[in-house]
């Protein structure tokens, strides 16, 4: 899981703003939903970056932009230098092959009617080039092998499968085309506990054998901490803080970021009566009219008038060494804290 | 509180738990077979104490818990055997008219899923309000009162003023305190709640576990909280049931579970939580698949998973083997499990 410094993603003041309309017949676009309001950042080969946030904070439109699903309002996504999102046609599709995705539900994403063989060989109908048709079902049996599955079952139904065998058949089909990244959208959120590790584990196993770089998006952040180099925090389409785990989780300078660790319930009963909680109010304010100045503000308990005139940038802030989107940036460790 | 109960038992006055589940099956009988869900459930929860049920999907939570509600659905559910006792007294043997009486008001239950348990076409406050008038006969205007009251002891801001908006208006959290108003409404002894912040964020999550213990604390409810998150029961519990294929594998007081588990199943499970420490590292999973309700293995329903399995849990199923008195395990080998188990 070791990076190296050599960036393959790298974007640049994203922002995708859906269109909020009114009317029936005569659509007025009234106002936008900032789903992704300006994000900035890079991946480098073989790393994974956690990314973390409330629901409806833009971290699947965040994916989907990073894939080419959804085109951007603005900003730049380069793939190994050239920007994804400026491409059409043959140089789209090509560019594509280089970035996979692995959805959240393993019940819905997959075809019910196709067989796990037409599934996870699809891609390569798609990009013909790759694997000659002759080779192709022996291509897919290698492939189940590789996430665990019998290759023998190549030609049975998603149905005949649990959770975790079916994230394993998403997974093998993201593997197809043998790309550099993988977006890894709630992969586990779906499955139990007992699933979760192993599917965990056969992503690690995966990546230290392809040299795969993940975005791995999820709520569980210790799942995340687990798996991530470098974790970012998003609210409501911005980025927050960003650093490594060991930053983000020990010596978290945002108050959001403050807030969402301690939180999560922390899975041992001793000393829980001790535990120090930041309990936010209320929940997220509409993406479509978000706070002026730091999104953070109507929940922010160190918020100043400061916040609702000027936007923070993300930036390494003094007392801290890794960037934070806070005016008052504090590190402060909440999760050992007692 | 029923006068039903009163009558027949006098408050109080049995010596078991407030609510006692004892050795209850619950079958499906569906086309490709019959699905044992519930094989033997016993658990029992106290006023004031909170009971964390914790297992994974499929291993019979909601059913155990529907079937105390008595909202299973029958067929293709069936009740094969087994008693929920209620101060004492067998709900399944009651007549129909005194058990819904105790079931819809000294026993209560919020779901999963908020919004589809909500009617989406009538207001909150209104169904919030209509608890009081079909169960306490309160007036229109009383009732509506009661109902503003009581959206403002579950924090919705502003209640006086959403009292007349609709499910889809509030968020997923909003919608989760009002089902909790709902089911607290009639004073309820017993709240079971399932899963009741699953599909919640973290944040929401904490702001509606908080919520919830100062309700029990305020009224000395008892709690049964079905949930898969250890997290969650580590922060609320005071004891656990480990379900799994449909029986209760293990129980204990909270911190003896964490400490030291009893079921190879339990502990699997505390091991397989990624750990700072163990970063980088593979995490341990327990191998293989849970049970199929329809060919259920037999013997020790865990023993095709199992790390400590020997040649009699193949054939013999083991007991719920009393480990102290607050302590049970469903392991032949559980004195091993033990030993080794100190973390
Ligand atoms: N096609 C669309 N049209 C309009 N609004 C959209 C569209 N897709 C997403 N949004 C909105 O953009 C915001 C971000 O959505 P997104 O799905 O990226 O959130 P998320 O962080 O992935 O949340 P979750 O954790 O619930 O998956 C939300 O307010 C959502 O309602
Ligand atoms: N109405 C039903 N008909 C058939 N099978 C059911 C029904 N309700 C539940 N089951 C089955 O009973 C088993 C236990 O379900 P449940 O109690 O909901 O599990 P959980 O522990 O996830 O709450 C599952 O295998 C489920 O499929
Ligand atoms: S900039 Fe102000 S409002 Fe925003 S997080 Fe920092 S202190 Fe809070
Ligand atoms: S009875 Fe045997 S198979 Fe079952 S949990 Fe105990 S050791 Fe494992
Ligand atoms: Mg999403
Ligand atoms: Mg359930």
């Amino acid at each position: 899981m070791r990076a190296n410094a050599e960036s393959i993603l790298e974007v640049r003041d994203l922002v995708k703003h859906f269109p909020l309309t009114q009317g029936v017949v005569v659509k007025r676009q009234i106002g936008a939903i900032k789903a992704v309001d300006g994000v900035s950042f890079d991946l480098h080969r073989g790393e994974t970056l956690g990314v973390v946030g409330e629901s409806g904070c833009g971290k699947s439109t965040l994916a989907k932009l990073l894939m080419a699903l959804e085109r951007p309002t603005s900003g730049s996504v380069r793939v190994n230098g050239k920007d994804i999102t400026a491409a059409r046609g043959a140089e789209l599709k090509r560019m594509r092959r280089n970035i996979q995705m692995v959805m959240q539900d393993p019940y819905t994403s997959l075809n019910p009617r196709m067989t796990v063989g037409d599934i996870v060989g699809e891609p390569f109908e798609i990009h013909s080039d790759v694997v000659p048709k002759e080779g192709r079902r022996r291509r897919v049996q290698e492939l189940l092998e590789v996430v665990g599955l019998n290759p023998d079952h190549i030609n049975r139904y998603p149905h005949q499968f649990s959770g975790g065998q079916r994230q394993r058949i998403g997974i093998a089909r993201g593997l197809a085309l043998q790309p550099e990244i993988i977006i890894c959208d709630e992969p586990v959120s779906a499955l139990d506990v007992s699933i979760q590790a192993q599917v965990m584990n056969l992503l690690e196993r995966l990546q230290n054998e392809f040299d795969l770089a993940y975005i791995f998006i999820a709520h569980d952040l210790s799942v995340v901490r687990h798996i991530s180099d470098r974790v970012a925090v998003m609210y409501l389409g911005k980025i927050v803080e960003l650093g490594s785990d060991a930053e983000i989780y020990d010596a978290p300078t945002h108050p959001y970021t403050q807030a969402l660790l301690s939180a999560v319930p922390v899975p041992d009963p001793d000393g829980r009566d001790r535990r120090q909680r930041i309990i936010l109010q209320g929940d997220p304010p509409s993406p479509a009219n978000p706070p002026s100045g730091c999104h953070f503000r109507t929940r922010c308990w160190k918020a100043q008038d400061i916040c609702a005139e000027q936007t923070p940038a993300l930036e390494v802030r003094p007392g801290s060494d890794h960037p934070s989107a806070c005016h008052f940036a504090e590190a402060r460790d909440v999760v050992n804290a007692q | 509180m029923t006068e039903v109960l009163s009558e027949q038992t006098g408050r109080g006055a049995h010596s078991g738990a407030l609510l006692e589940v004892d050795n209850l099956h619950v079958e499906f009988r569906t086309r490709a077979g019959v699905a044992k869900a519930v094989n033997g459930v016993t658990y029992s929860v106290d006023a004031g104490e909170t009971l964390a049920v914790l297992g994974e999907s499929g291993s019979g939570k909601s059913v155990t818990a529907q079937t105390i509600m008595g909202i299973l659905d029958m067929p293709p559910g069936k009740i094969t055997g087994g008693e929920i006792r209620f101060r004492g007294v067998d709900l399944l043997k009651l007549p129909e008219d005194q058990r819904r009486k105790i079931r819809g008001e000294s026993v209560s239950m919020i779901f999963q899923d908020a919004l589809s348990s909500l009617n989406p076409v009538f207001p909150v406050g209104w169904q919030i309000a209509e608890m009081f008038r079909m169960h306490r006969g309160s007036s229109r205007s009383d009732a509506k009162k009661k109902a503003v009251e009581l959206m403002d002891r579950v924090r919705i801001p502003a209640a006086k003023d959403r009292v007349n908006d609709f499910p889809h208006q509030f968020s997923g959290g909003m919608r989760q305190r009002i089902m909790i108003a709902m089911a607290i409404a009639l004073d309820p002894e017993i709240l079971i709640a399932d899963e009741p912040t699953t599909a919640l964020d973290v944040t929401v999550q904490a702001q509606i576990m908080g919520l919830l213990a100062e309700l029990q604390r305020d009224s000395n409810m008892g709690l049964i909280l079905i949930t898969h998150d250890l997290g969650v029961v580590a922060d609320v519990a005071d004891k656990i049931a480990v379900m799994y294929g449909g029986r209760i594998v293990e129980n204990a007081p909270v911190h003896d579970l964490y400490k030291t588990p009893a079921h190879p199943y339990s502990k699997g499970l505390l091991e397989s939580i990624p750990r700072v420490d163990q970063k980088g590292q593979e995490l341990y999973a327990i191998k293989g698949l849970p049970p199929n309700l329809l060919e259920m293995p037999p013997g020790c329903a865990f023993h095709p998973r199992c790390p400590y399995r020997r040649d009699n849990c193949v054939t013999e199923v083991p007991p719920l083997y009393t480990i102290s008195g607050t302590r049970g395990s469903a392991c032949h080998y559980w004195r091993e499990v033990i030993d080794e188990g100190e973390r």
